[in-house]
This record gives C-alpha cells, sequence and structure tokens, in this order.
C-alpha cells in the first residue's frame, strides 16, 4: 500500500472544501470565518508541501513557508480589524457591516 | 523501501488524514467558538503530521510554532476576550447549511475527481543530497530566495504595525507615565530648600 500524491491532494481538496463550506455556514460570524480562511490556506500549504515532495523540488516548501508568513499576517490584521469593529458596533456580525452601503 | 516501512506510512497517513479532516469539520460546526478553536489547533498539529510524512520536518514544526504558537492563540484570545453573543449569530445556521452542502458537496466532488488520479510525474532526482530539510531549505531560503525573505519580513512589520495602529486607543480617565515630563524634571522644579531657624519649626 503505496500512498501517492493523489492520497495528498484529495486530502487536501477536502480540507479546502470544509473551508468553504464553513464561510458558507457561518455567514454571520466573522472569526470562524477567518478560521475557515486559515484552514483554505492550510490545505493550499499541503498541495504545495506534497507537489515539493513528489517532484523533489524544494520551491514548493520555500512557498509554503511564505504562504504561512502571509497567513500570520492576515490573521493578525484580521483579528485586529475585528477587534476595532467590536468596540465600536459592539457586534461581529458580518450583515451589520453596512456602513457604507455597499 | 520495504513493505513493513510503507504499511506504517499509510497507516499513519490515514490516521492523519482522517483527525485533520474531523478537526476541520468540528471548527466549522462546533456550537462553543473555544472549541472550534481547539479544534483549530488539533488540526494545525495533524497537518504537521502529514508534513513530517512527506519529509517537510523544518515546516512542520514551523506549522506548530507559528500557527498553535502565535496565530490559534490569538483567535483564542479574541475569542475569550470578546463579549460577543454567538446565539445570536449562530441564528439562520440551517437556512445557510443547504446551500453550504449544495456548494461544498459540488466543490469536493470536482476537486476530487480531477485530483485523485494517477498521478505520474516526472520525478527529477536531484541527487540525494544527504542533508536534512532543514539545511536543504537554509541554503536556498538564503541564497535564491533571500529577496523574497526580506520581503517577508517587510510583510510581517506592515502586518505589526497594522495590528498596534488599529487595536491601539487612548482612554481618558486612565492615568498615564508621561516619559518626556518624567525626564525633563530638573531639580530646581520640585525640591526647595527653606532656611528653619531654630526652636521656630512646626
Amino acid at each position: 500500500m503505496i500512498i501517492g500524491l493523489g492520497h495528498y491532494l484529495t486530502v487536501a481538496a477536502l480540507l479546502f472544501t470544509l473551508g468553504v463550506f464553513g464561510i458558507f455556514l457561518n455567514r454571520k460570524n466573522l472569526i470562524v470565518i477567518l478560521m475557515s480562511i486559515e484552514l483554505i490556506l492550510l490545505a493550499v500549504n499541503l498541495n504545495f508541501v506534497a507537489f515539493s515532495h513528489f517532484l523533489d523540488d524544494l520551491t514548493g516548501q520555500i512557498f509554503a513557508m511564505f504562504i504561512l508568513t502571509v497567513a500570520a499576517a492576515e490573521a493578525a490584521i484580521g483579528l485586529a480589524i475585528l477587534v476595532v469593529y467590536f468596540r465600536n458596533r459592539r457586534t461581529v456580525e458580518v450583515d451589520d457591516a453596512n456602513l457604507l452601503k455597499g | 523501501m520495504s513493505e513493513d516501512a510503507n504499511m506504517l506510512t499509510a497507516i499513519a497517513f490515514y490516521v492523519f488524514s482522517a483527525v485533520l479532516l474531523g478537526a476541520g469539520f468540528m471548527t466549522i460546526t462546533a456550537r462553543n467558538p473555544v472549541h472550534a478553536v481547539l479544534s483549530l489547533i488539533l488540526a494545525f498539529f495533524t497537518a504537521a503530521g502529514l508534513f513530517v510524512l512527506l519529509g517537510a520536518e523544518f515546516l512542520a514544526m514551523l506549522l506548530v510554532v507559528v500557527y498553535v504558537g502565535a496565530v490559534a492563540v490569538l483567535f483564542l484570545f479574541v475569542v475569550m476576550m470578546l463579549d460577543i453573543d454567538f446565539v445570536k449569530l449562530r441564528r439562520g445556521m440551517q437556512q445557510y447549511m443547504l446551500l453550504g452542502f449544495a456548494v461544498g458537496g459540488i466543490l469536493a466532488l470536482e476537486l476530487v475527481l480531477i485530483v485523485a488520479q494517477h498521478w505520474s510525474l516526472a520525478v527529477v532526482k536531484a541527487g540525494a543530497s544527504g542533508v536534512s530539510n532543514t539545511v536543504a531549505i537554509g541554503r536556498v531560503l538564503y541564497t535564491d530566495y533571500v529577496l523574497d525573505f526580506q520581503t517577508a519580513g517587510l510583510v510581517l512589520l506592515t502586518a505589526m504595525i497594522g495590528a498596534i495602529v488599529l487595536t491601539l486607543r487612548r482612554r481618558s480617565g486612565v492615568k498615564h507615565q508621561s516619559g518626556w515630563r518624567q525626564v525633563s524634571r530638573e531639580p530646581a522644579d520640585c525640591v526647595e530648600t527653606v532656611d528653619i531657624r531654630p526652636g521656630e519649626g512646626a
């Protein structure tokens, strides 16, 4: 029983779908949406590392590291915006962010 | 690789994958947001396990340090510190469930159909260099990718400054320490020498 690239890609695809599903499911809750984005980025990282392993090329792992960096920055900024938003509106409901009437 | 090693790898892969997907599902469906964050941490740990199986030890450790140590704890802090009414936020979840299942199911089906094929890659064996994963990454990261590496540092700096600027606030009615006033005080401003004659002191 040999675990090939297809196995890893399937797991990553399912994880990606879970992330998208999470955004649909928790459409009001900004925190869980941010967590779903983290799941999606994790799935992408898994893809990169799997290809990096099976192609024997380190570039995928380097790129996964940069994705990790951007994900950390995104989480920090996103949560900061969330805290400021909560301070002003006393809620984190996405539907309430309608001041711009967009 | 021997048959036993392959078997062990396969078992580890299936266990890690099952836990990873289960934890991911728990993250998005958990009733209690703290449980959602803890499931997210579990998902990161098991993903690190998968990375180790793929021979990317350095990234696995990085995942544990950065995600579990920083990002997940940040989420935990925000969830616990803010007084958010989560019951109100969960209202209307059932009505999104159907659409979510439809979109998610179709997406999963498509992705798995495309992805789970028999891949035949033109594997370029770059000569088994015999160095560890960390050494190999270090060799290319600080040479070929040094500019990208520095840019990543700038991204993190921007994120740090942005988060501080966004959340810092001056509250009135709170005693603050003024460094400038403290440093610029002179002895003449605050110490007075009074000449008191003997026997007349208060």
